[in-house]
């Protein structure tokens, strides 16, 4: 199984199965992970769904939209490689992807 | 920038603010008797016609009297059904595009490059003389800079810091309350808790807090503005007195950092270290601006959903008893009471060129109103939106704190506020009766309310 590995701020670690074609911020809510809000639902509208990926893994998620830069600008924890959950699409090319999250949410 | 914001910032060093602004006033009082001043409309209320007896074009949901005489759902469920993107063009407050779906708002708050948050995001303009600058109202790149100089005050990292201080002024406040004799909820509970939370963040003179909650409630009110009640006399004298106590306060807090004081994690202090804000007192109407945003939002909101809540779980019975079974349903609740009361009703923008939205067209210049109160309701999106549900799935996915750069900066501290708020009351009380229907405010902006009285059962 392809999966995908998301750190809670606090340490704790889970192994979420990938199903390709949804969002990694969906795929987080779907298996009920603490710490991804996704206020918006999705629509790079809020900023509550910021994850920050490994240094290595960053450059395959993707390029980061202006209008997603924007809401990652909005938060003070903001560090080089944070992305919005919601704009990551998940396929079997991250099987293995491993990503942090901040201690607050905004 | 206005000439006047212009030459308030030059003068500043050498003329307090508070005169400046008494000479606004006296310039325009003298000017609007000679020459005729802007218009100001005036609001009598009479009872409002049922939405079904109007033409769609006659719809006009800019009444200050539309929440306190309950027919703003059935106003909106027909925009919503009917009409969604709806064109009002003789309001009080001139021509206006009602945006009333929940799809349609969040695609207008997202797109800051074809919709202007500048100069103001209420229906109606700001007094003459009195048009501060606030980030709420700018647009990028503007708008970040300002907001990454304050937004600090408001982060969760700061909540964190104090959390114990705001549960320790909410048991204060819920100590002294009156068991088993009517109390008015509005004035004891959401006005002094709010107040004092205002007064934390800007480490204002305690014993004078219930200015702060006067200034904002008066910056809101005016007819030109929401349709509400306080004439520009009133205003003009607030804004006189808060210029006053709010350039001492950053006198005051300069002259401590100076003396070597460690600098607070109060909003003044937090604005003298940034290099963006630390000269901002020379600039009156935008220091004013910035500290009258963060009383506003700081105030009505939280304060009525304070309020709200309380009369949510009256009119929902059966939700009071679920949460009293299970409090760690308090959070997901916190949400759906935001929701429920959406203590904003909207907030403006302008079109900077023409949009297609919903198979209408507005063009460039027109004024467009996300009405976040229905959108919040709009059953496209929400399952049985009127219903008050404490353990509602995707409670956090309402309109109250808008989206896009303009999000809430203070949505965590008020989610907090109203946790902290239920977790003591549930700890305290057994019931809180609702004895008669609150009083609401007079207002298209603020649904808000002005008197609630209530009856406490204590806990067995």
């Amino acid at each position: 199984m392809a999966s995908v590995t998301i750190i809670e701020f606090g340490g704790t670690e889970h192994e979420v199965e990938i199903e390709a074609g949804k969002s990694l911020m969906q795929i987080a809510v779907d298996n009920s992970i603490p710490g991804i809000d996704a206020d918006c639902g999705g629509a790079c509208a809020c900023g509550t769904c910021h994850v920050i990926v490994s240094s290595e893994w960053f450059a395959k998620t993707g390029s980061t939209s202006d209008e997603e830069d924007m809401m990652l600008g909005m938060t003070p924890e903001r560090a080089d490689t944070s992305r919005l959950a919601c704009q990551i699409e998940a396929s079997e090319a991250l099987d293995g992807l491993v990503v942090q999250l901040p201690e607050f949410q905004m | 920038m206005s000439l006047k914001s212009t030459a308030m910032n030059i003068t500043a060093p050498v003329i307090p603010a508070h005169w400046q602004i008494r000479a606004v006033h006296r310039f325009l009082k003298i000017k609007n008797t000679l020459f005729k001043g802007p218009y100001v409309p005036t609001f009598v209320e009479s009872p409002l016609p049922e939405v079904d007896t109007l033409a769609i074009e006659d719809i006009d949901v800019s009444s200050p009297f539309l929440f306190r005489q309950k027919k703003w759902q059935s106003y909106f469920k027909r925009l919503r059904d009917e009409c969604p993107v709806h064109y009002q063009k003789n309001s009080p407050f001139g021509p206006f595009w009602s945006i009333t779906r929940y799809d349609d708002i969040v695609f207008v708050d997202k797109h800051h490059d074809l919709f202007s948050a500048e100069p103001i995001i209420t229906l109606g303009r700001t007094p003459e003389g009195l048009e501060i600058e606030t980030f709420i109202a700018m647009d990028p790149p503007k708008h970040d800079e300002q907001r990454k100089a304050v937004q600090n005050v408001v982060a969760p990292k700061n909540l964190k810091e104090m959390e114990g201080l705001i549960r320790q002024r909410t048991r204060e406040v819920l100590d002294e309350l009156p068991v088993g004799q009517p109390f008015d909820w509005v004035k004891t509970v959401s006005i002094e808790l709010t107040a004092r939370m205002l007064a934390t963040l800007l480490d204002f003179p305690y014993e004078l807090r219930h200015k702060l909650v006067y200034w904002s409630d008066v910056s809101t009110a005016s007819p030109e503005t929401t349709g509400g009640r306080v004439d520009s006399d009133e205003i003009f004298a607030a804004a006189a007195d808060a210029g006053k106590h709010f350039v001492k306060l950053w006198h005051d807090k300069a002259a401590q950092k100076a003396a070597g004081q460690e600098a607070g994690f109060d909003l003044i202090s937090l604005m003298q270290v940034n290099e963006e804000t630390k000269d901002m007192v020379k600039r009156p109407m935008e220091f004013m601006g910035n500290l009258t945003l963060l009383i506003v939002g700081g105030n009505d909101t939280t304060r009525n959903s304070m309020t709200g809540g309380v009369l949510a779980l009256n009119q929902f019975p059966d939700e009071f008893t679920k949460l009293k079974e299970n409090p760690a349903l308090i959070p997901n609740m916190v949400s759906e009471i935001i929701r429920w009361q959406t203590p904003l009703a909207y907030m403006r923008r302008i079109a900077k060129q023409d949009v297609e939205l919903n198979g209408k067209t507005i063009k460039k210049g027109d004024k467009v109103v996300m009405w976040y109160a229905s959108g919040n309701r709009d059953e496209r999106n929400i399952d049985q939106p009127d219903t008050f549900m404490i353990d509602r799935k995707g409670a956090r996915n309402h309109l109250s704190f808008g989206f896009g750069v303009h999000r809430c900066m203070g949505n965590r501290l008020a989610e907090l506020q109203l946790r902290i708020l239920w977790e003591e009351l549930l700890q305290r009380f057994d019931d809180i009766e609702v004895l008669s229907e609150p009083e609401c405010v007079q207002s298209n902006f603020v649904r808000g309310y002005s008197k609630m009285m209530v009856q406490l059962t204590a806990k067995k």
